[in-house]
């Protein structure tokens, strides 16, 4: 790629000076090297250094630059920046206040991830060396602990946008079976206890929206699924 | 005891989580191994900068450090009988040199993620109370020197406070900011480095700087040491595994510094690759591809976003990279911050502790073996915290009173950007000092171009003192935030360029075109004047120097003795 202007529409708010939130059309210029949308909004902070955003490691581990882009949730350091229709249209994640700009107010979805006791709980006395563990049962964690607690799957999940304290949400589920998945874990029977109500579990009506988003391909609709099944299965 | 953690991020965001390949330990699950070989190839990878005292209380530690996480639930790879995984990498051996060894425990290539979360968890467990999102500015010390505790920003009010405590440790990671080109996150900027400068604190070692043999070109993204350790080769636009002529026994798992020295030669004499020559290539093509997707699914990841490339087809184009920061604040084995005081060299200052990359143990002395990081961060992270309840529990900590001027320092700082006027932005300045950093102490050092980069880099911190920023919000001010970070970073960045100005001799990451191998200096290294740790103060850039511990901690094992460093 050569030099070129992008065009942006990136929602504004800093409650220090903005009465209400709006939306500014913005152009960049970009270098060659920048690719990714992460690139480019970081060129735009040059030109205009009140935009705020979060951003850290640039290479999609961290999980702070979650927000929607073009009405989809993703991370921007993993948005290749010309494949966007323009103008790019940025706004904070949905569903979470705003506290400035493209910055959320996380505290709901972490708590969220709280609820679900996220470590492991063997009450047996630690042996000298390490739990045995064969590579088969290691990798029933596959795709479960790679989770990087972005938020682009809970907050593009309605069920979550309805009940955010009701219900956990598909990174909290996640995480809630990476610990059921776990054969070192032996708290499955209390952890499904604590998803056994109308909404902590069960608001989740199976939408998947958050397989669409998630930015490590990771897939929370199915681990869901096996919670639920663990659940019946139990009942019966 | 009550704990306050303050993080200037999420504490899953720090940069840890970036960490790919594994961690150090001499479980040899998977070939023999001791903790002896261990220390020997850390005191040889160190270029014997390493205090023998320090690296042999890590390396006997490593073992039960790496099984306590396991017990906290990190999710390891396994082999066949259950047991933690383990892949070579580079400088680790069996039988002091011999062999590669299998040491480095992994989690696939997401070892730093799968650690970070599981220790987060542990805290979410222990219920600690977390400050997330707060930036500490300064480090408040008193009249007799005593760390008082630390100011803070919060970012979403913009708030400061003073954090009034007992006992300060500093886990607050390195500066790799400093270099253009960094395989480090936006948020390692130095900051307990830069806060312990201003406070006078010296810096040890800073000349020492680690360049990742494999960056992605361009992007500088990290690719792990442990594609080698899994079997992947560097080949040059020849085609040829070039390595071989570098390090004929250890090959492409040789010494980080040895493996980048031997890359930019490659470029440098012509055979590099693609249309600017500018790169070699990491081809791990030859490898089954399942293995690729078990051992390396995140670097394939990373490949084919920052690259465009996926590494079962076709090799990935790197090049040797800014990545860690050698040096840092003085510290012993117990993770108290020590300083010169008279006769002593390495005296506590009471209630400062320092942890991981920001502090300086020393045991990766002028290279830190792949794996090590890992490795020192969860040994003298637990030592420091035991040593604050040792220190606690017999009345060597109390809480003093707080200078009447505690919170001037950052208070200024703030007033200075708020009334700032005709100033240059924290971007030019910023790129400026990157620049000059790049081009002046990078992988190969030259005489002149250090003299010059020292003034140079004088000059750029001279300019950080008229920064501007447009944005005045009190909320979540971000180029505010930028504008403090790059105070540490520069810090950072003059300890570097002055440290390394001064440094006559080549020794491990510090290699100097005026300092090279002959009979009486192996490699440029010259024990009889430089067997020496730098101490660099930021009060007038003043330089002094200490000895290096040559002794173990006990007698379980001999001194290694000084020998020249080959692969």
């Amino acid at each position: 790629m050569t030099k070129r202007t992008v065009q942006f529409k990136i929602y504004r708010y800093d409650p220090d000076k903005d009465d209400k939130p709006y939306m500014q059309d913005i152009s960049v210029e970009l270098e060659a090297a920048d690719k990714k949308l992460l690139d480019a909004i970081t060129r735009l902070k040059v030109k205009d250094d009140t935009l705020s955003f979060r951003r850290s490691c640039r290479e999609g581990v961290c999980g702070s630059d979650a927000m929607n882009i073009n009405g989809k949730n993703g991370l921007a350091c993993l948005t290749d920046v010309d494949s966007l229709e323009q103008p790019i249209t940025l706004r904070p994640l949905p569903g979470l206040p705003v506290i400035r700009d493209l910055i959320v107010d996380m505290t709901q979805f972490f708590k969220q991830y709280h609820s679900i006791t996220p470590y492991l709980i063997n009450n047996e006395p630690a042996p000298e060396r390490e739990r045995l563990q064969t590579p088969e049962e290691r990798e029933e964690l596959n795709g479960l602990y790679e989770c990087i607690l972005c938020a682009c799957c809970s907050t593009s999940c309605p069920s979550f946008w309805w009940n955010p304290d009701k219900f956990v949400g598909p990174a909290g589920l996640l995480a809630a079976y990476r610990f059921i998945a776990d054969t070192r874990d032996q708290a499955t029977s209390e952890r499904l206890d604590n998803l056994e109500d109308p909404y902590r579990l069960f608001r989740c009506h199976t939408i998947m929206n958050c397989v669409d988003v998630c930015p490590k391909n990771l897939n929370p609709t199915r681990a869901i699924g096996k919670i639920k099944d663990m659940m019946l299965r139990r009942a019966i | 005891m009550k704990t306050a953690v303050l993080t200037k991020v999420f504490p899953t965001r720090s940069h840890t989580v970036a960490a790919q390949g594994g961690v150090a330990a001499s479980l040899g699950n998977s070939t023999e191994d001791n903790w002896h070989w261990h220390m020997y190839d850390t005191v040889k990878g160190s270029d014997w900068l390493g205090d023998q005292d320090a690296i042999e209380f890590m390396c006997k530690k490593a073992n039960e450090v790496v099984v306590e996480l396991e017990h906290y639930g990190m999710p390891f790879d396994r082999t066949d009988d259950g047991k933690i995984y383990q892949r070579p990498f580079g400088g680790h051996s069996m039988n002091y040199g011999q062999a590669p060894v299998m040491r480095s425990c992994a989690a696939a290539d997401r070892t730093g993620h799968a650690m970070l979360h599981a220790l987060y968890q542990r805290n979410v467990r222990a219920n600690t109370q977390f400050f997330v999102e707060w930036m500490a500015l300064d480090l408040i010390r008193d009249a007799d020197g005593d760390v008082l505790g630390v100011t803070a920003m919060e970012m979403e009010t913009g708030e400061v406070s003073i954090f009034h405590a007992k006992a300060t440790i500093f886990a607050t990671g390195g500066a790799g900011r400093i270099y253009f080109s960094s395989t480090n996150a936006f948020i390692n900027t130095g900051d307990g480095v830069g806060m312990a400068a201003r406070a006078g604190v010296p810096l040890e070692d800073m000349e020492f700087w680690q360049f990742h043999p494999t960056g992605v070109a361009g992007a500088g993204v990290l690719i792990t040491e442990g594609v080698r350790g899994e079997g992947g080769i560097l080949r040059n636009s020849a085609g040829e595994r070039f390595m071989e002529r570098y390090a004929p026994n250890l090959k492409d798992l040789a010494s980080r510094d040895v493996v980048s020295r031997a890359m930019t030669t490659e470029i440098n004499e012509g055979r590099g690759c693609g249309p600017d020559k500018d790169h070699v290539l990491l081809d791990i093509t030859h490898l089954a591809p399942e293995n690729i997707m078990k051992r390396l699914p995140g670097i394939r990841e990373i490949s084919i976003q920052f690259a465009g490339i996926d590494p079962i087809k076709a090799p990935i184009p790197v090049v040797p990279t800014c990545h860690y920061q050698m040096g840092g604040i003085p510290t012993n084995y117990k993770g108290q911050v020590v300083v010169p005081q008279g006769e002593n060299n390495n005296a506590p200052v009471r209630g400062f502790y320092a942890a991981g990359e920001c502090a300086c143990a020393s045991v990766h002395g002028a290279n830190r073996l792949g794996t090590n990081s890992l490795l020192d961060l969860l040994v003298f992270g637990k030592s420091a915290g035991e040593t604050v309840v040792e220190d606690f529990e017999r009345g060597d900590l109390s809480l003093k009173p707080l200078p009447e001027d505690a919170a001037d320092a950052s208070l200024a700082r703030l007033a200075r950007l708020e009334n700032q006027k005709n100033g240059e932005s924290v971007h030019e300045v910023r790129l400026a000092m990157q620049r000059t950093m790049q081009k002046h102490a990078g992988v190969f050092r030259f005489n002149t171009l250090l003299k010059e980069g020292v003034d140079a880099i004088l000059a750029v911190a001279e300019r950080a003192k008229n920064t501007e920023i447009a944005d005045k919000s009190q909320v979540w001010n971000t180029a505010r935030m930028e504008a403090l970070e790059l105070d540490n970073l520069i810090e950072v960045a003059k300890a570097t360029m002055i440290s390394a100005e001064a440094r006559k001799e080549s020794r491990g990451a510090h290699v100097r075109d005026d300092a090279l191998d002959n009979a009486e200096t192996p490699n440029g290294r010259d024990d009889a004047n430089w067997l020496k740790h730098t101490l660099w103060y930021s009060e007038d850039n003043r330089l002094a120097y200490k000895p290096v511990n040559l002794k173990p901690m006990s007698d379980d094992v001999e001194p290694i003795a000084l020998a020249k460093r080959t692969y």
